[in-house]
């Protein structure tokens, strides 16, 4: 079966992002950019699948600038055997990403959809969830493991309590969580192996989705500063700070 | 303008998140609820008692026993033309279950909001907790999570709604709940306690975390964890707290052990008051902590369930 693994080049996760001073949006320009972590996971999760025998081609889709392309040869690098650019300069939503990726599905039939549970700069953790519902599959949120069983799939979630154990009927939506698996770094010989294969580039038109906003940003501001403190220097300062000044015990 | 606010709950209780979701709700106007699940008519009385809600939907069937969102979302689409909002909580029920809803309505999910400016206006963290952005909506239905932490929860009693059966609504196949392996403790829950009192990888392993026991215990605190703790296997992934875990923002958050990465501060910086201790006196969570102690864990631990037991 075919596996496709939507992947979104966001700021990279060690880079603490300013606000710009046009309250616009945030820094964007120059600062490192990465592929999403959970993403990683996931075209981790459909490698294996492949190695194990279970999947036949993964598909890596970006959706952005030009320049998601590097994201998806990473993916490539890392395993994926083709890419696709949906290019836009819009600003995609999950909305409009979720049905722009209903229409690839529509067109390459893959029997799973493997997405990150969240990308790491929106943090809206939503797309997974919408494209299921659009296609009208199941979903198994926040994987921590899968295990693919003939036209089922068996997947434990990392639910508030703990974890929960749901089986799916293929074809199927998953969303990785952390613990789902330790991605693989790409090697040298794969990274020039990735170069050769191909990426096709489509316009949000071109799958028939206008992917025109819906939430407009109106601003975008620093959160409250927080007051370093101050060091205490012992246990017993400490408790009596709590007690006496901060009142919190 | 009505809102309907999906409840999460547990034994016939309403977990608090909801109850922050309900109070968010109420900005915006009359406020309905759902309750669904199998033999939950406890549940559905204790969210008539809610204030301000003015109308219990109660869904109770076998198909909702375990919060699925297939059918869970086919029941809240077939409830939304009442609605100008639908809203609950952000946990891993709402996160599941509310952007199905959104996408079968033709609606951009607005996710984790902290503040409600207008029916359309909401302010939500992005990148971490790092930037705060105004949002306006343009669709015609809202779909929305609430960020617990950041509202003050209704009190559990001073209402009295009406409770009325919900529509019998067709269930998607496709997905089955086979079990749950959920932590069981003792202590509140991490989004709901007063205090919390959390470790990371400094804790070395999972006995070690027993060496907060004492503390959580005096000060009836949850314990939680970094994802270091977590990945490392010193305790359930349920504990993490931070961007891709849970957020709190309790009266007094003990980090211990912890660093403090960007991820792990965005869950726990809008705690009241925040302790650090740690034995490297330049690890960035010093530069949120009210009070810093630098110090190695493995003594000042001992001593601190000492001085607190001294009373
Ligand atoms: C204030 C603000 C500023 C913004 N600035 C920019 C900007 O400068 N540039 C910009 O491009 N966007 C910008 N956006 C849009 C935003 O970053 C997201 O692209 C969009 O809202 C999707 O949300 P999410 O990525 O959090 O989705 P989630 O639902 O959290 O993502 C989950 C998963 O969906 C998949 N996915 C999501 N989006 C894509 C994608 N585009 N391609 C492939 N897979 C995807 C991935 O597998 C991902 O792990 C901005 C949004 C806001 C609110
Ligand atoms: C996509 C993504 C999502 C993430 N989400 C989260 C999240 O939700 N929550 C989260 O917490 N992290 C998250 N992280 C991980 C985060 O980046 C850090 O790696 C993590 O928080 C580090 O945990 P830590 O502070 O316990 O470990 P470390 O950074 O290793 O820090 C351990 C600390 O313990 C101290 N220490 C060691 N021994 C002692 C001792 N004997 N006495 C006193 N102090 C001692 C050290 O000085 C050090 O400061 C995420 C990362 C990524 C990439």
């Amino acid at each position: 079966m075919k596996i496709l693994v939507p992947v979104k080049r966001v700021v990279d996760y060690n880079v603490k992002v300013r606000v710009k001073s046009d309250n616009t949006g945030v820094e964007t320009a120059g600062v490192k950019m990465s592929m999403n972590p959970f993403d990683e996971i996931a075209i981790e999760e459909a490698v294996r699948l492949k190695e194990k025998g279970v999947a036949t081609e993964i598909i890596a889709v970006s959706m952005g600038v030009a320049a998601c392309q590097e994201t998806i040869r990473t993916a490539l690098a890392m395993g994926a055997d083709r890419g696709i650019l949906v290019e836009s300069d819009v600003d995609l939503q999950p909305l409009a990403v979720a049905k722009m990726l209903r229409a690839i599905v529509e067109k390459e039939g893959p029997k799973l959809v493997i997405l990150g549970k969240q990308a790491i700069d929106d943090d809206m953790s939503a797309t997974g969830q919408m494209l299921a519902a659009l296609l009208g599959w199941p979903q198994g949120t926040f994987a921590s493991k899968v295990t693919v069983e003939g036209d089922s799939m068996t997947v434990i979630r990392e639910v508030d309590g703990g974890l929960e154990t749901v089986v799916l009927n293929l074809p199927a939506i998953i969303t990785t969580d952390l613990r789902l698996n330790e991605p693989r770094y790409a090697s040298l010989p794969n990274i020039m192996k990735a170069r050769k294969k191909t990426i096709d580039i489509v316009k949000p038109g071109d799958l028939g989705v206008d992917p025109t906003p819906r939430l407009v940003v109106i601003k975008v501001e620093e959160p409250p500063k927080r007051q370093a403190g101050r060091k205490v220097a012992s246990v017993a300062e400490l408790v009596d700070k709590l007690r006496n000044e901060a009142k919190v015990i | 303008m009505t809102a309907l606010v999906l409840i999460d709950h547990e034994g016939g209780l309403l977990k608090q998140p909801s109850r922050s979701a309900v109070a968010a709700a109420t900005k915006l106007g009359e406020v309905h609820v759902l309750v669904a699940g199998s033999g939950v008519q406890a549940a559905a009385d204790a969210a008539a008692r809610l204030p301000g809600v003015s109308k219990v939907i109660l869904a109770d069937a076998p198909a909702y026993a375990n919060a699925l969102a297939e059918p869970l979302a086919a029941l809240i689409v077939a409830l939304a033309p009442g609605y100008s909002h639908l809203m609950a909580a952000t946990t891993a029920n709402g996160k599941n279950v509310m952007p199905r809803v959104a996408a079968v309505l033709d609606s951009q999910p607005i996710s984790d909001i902290a503040e409600v400016i207008d029916a359309d206006t909401f302010v939500r963290p992005i990148y971490a907790g790092n930037a705060m952005a105004t949002v306006k909506s343009s669709d015609a239905k809202k779909v929305i999570t609430v960020r617990a932490a950041s509202f003050d929860p209704v009190p559990n009693e001073g209402g009295s709604a009406s409770i009325e059966a919900a529509p019998a609504v067709d269930m998607p196949a496709g997905s089955r709940w086979v079990s749950a392996e959920l932590s069981k403790s003792e202590r509140p829950e991490l989004t709901a306690a007063r205090v919390v009192v959390s470790g990371g990888r400094g804790m070395q392993n999972g006995d070690n975390f027993k060496l907060l026991d004492p503390i959580a215990d005096k000060l009836g605190a949850a314990v939680g964890a970094s994802r270091a703790a977590v990945d490392a296997g010193f305790v359930p992934n349920d504990y993490q707290v931070g961007q891709t875990g849970k957020i709190v923002a309790p009266e007094l958050y003990i980090a211990i052990g912890i660093s403090g990465a960007i991820q792990h501060l965005a869950g726990m910086k809008d705690s009241k008051v925040i302790v650090a201790i740690n034995k490297d006196e330049e690890a960035p969570i010093f530069q949120v902590a009210d009070y810093g102690l630098v110090a190695d864990l493995f003594v000042a631990l001992p001593e601190l369930a000492a001085e607190l037991e001294r009373g």
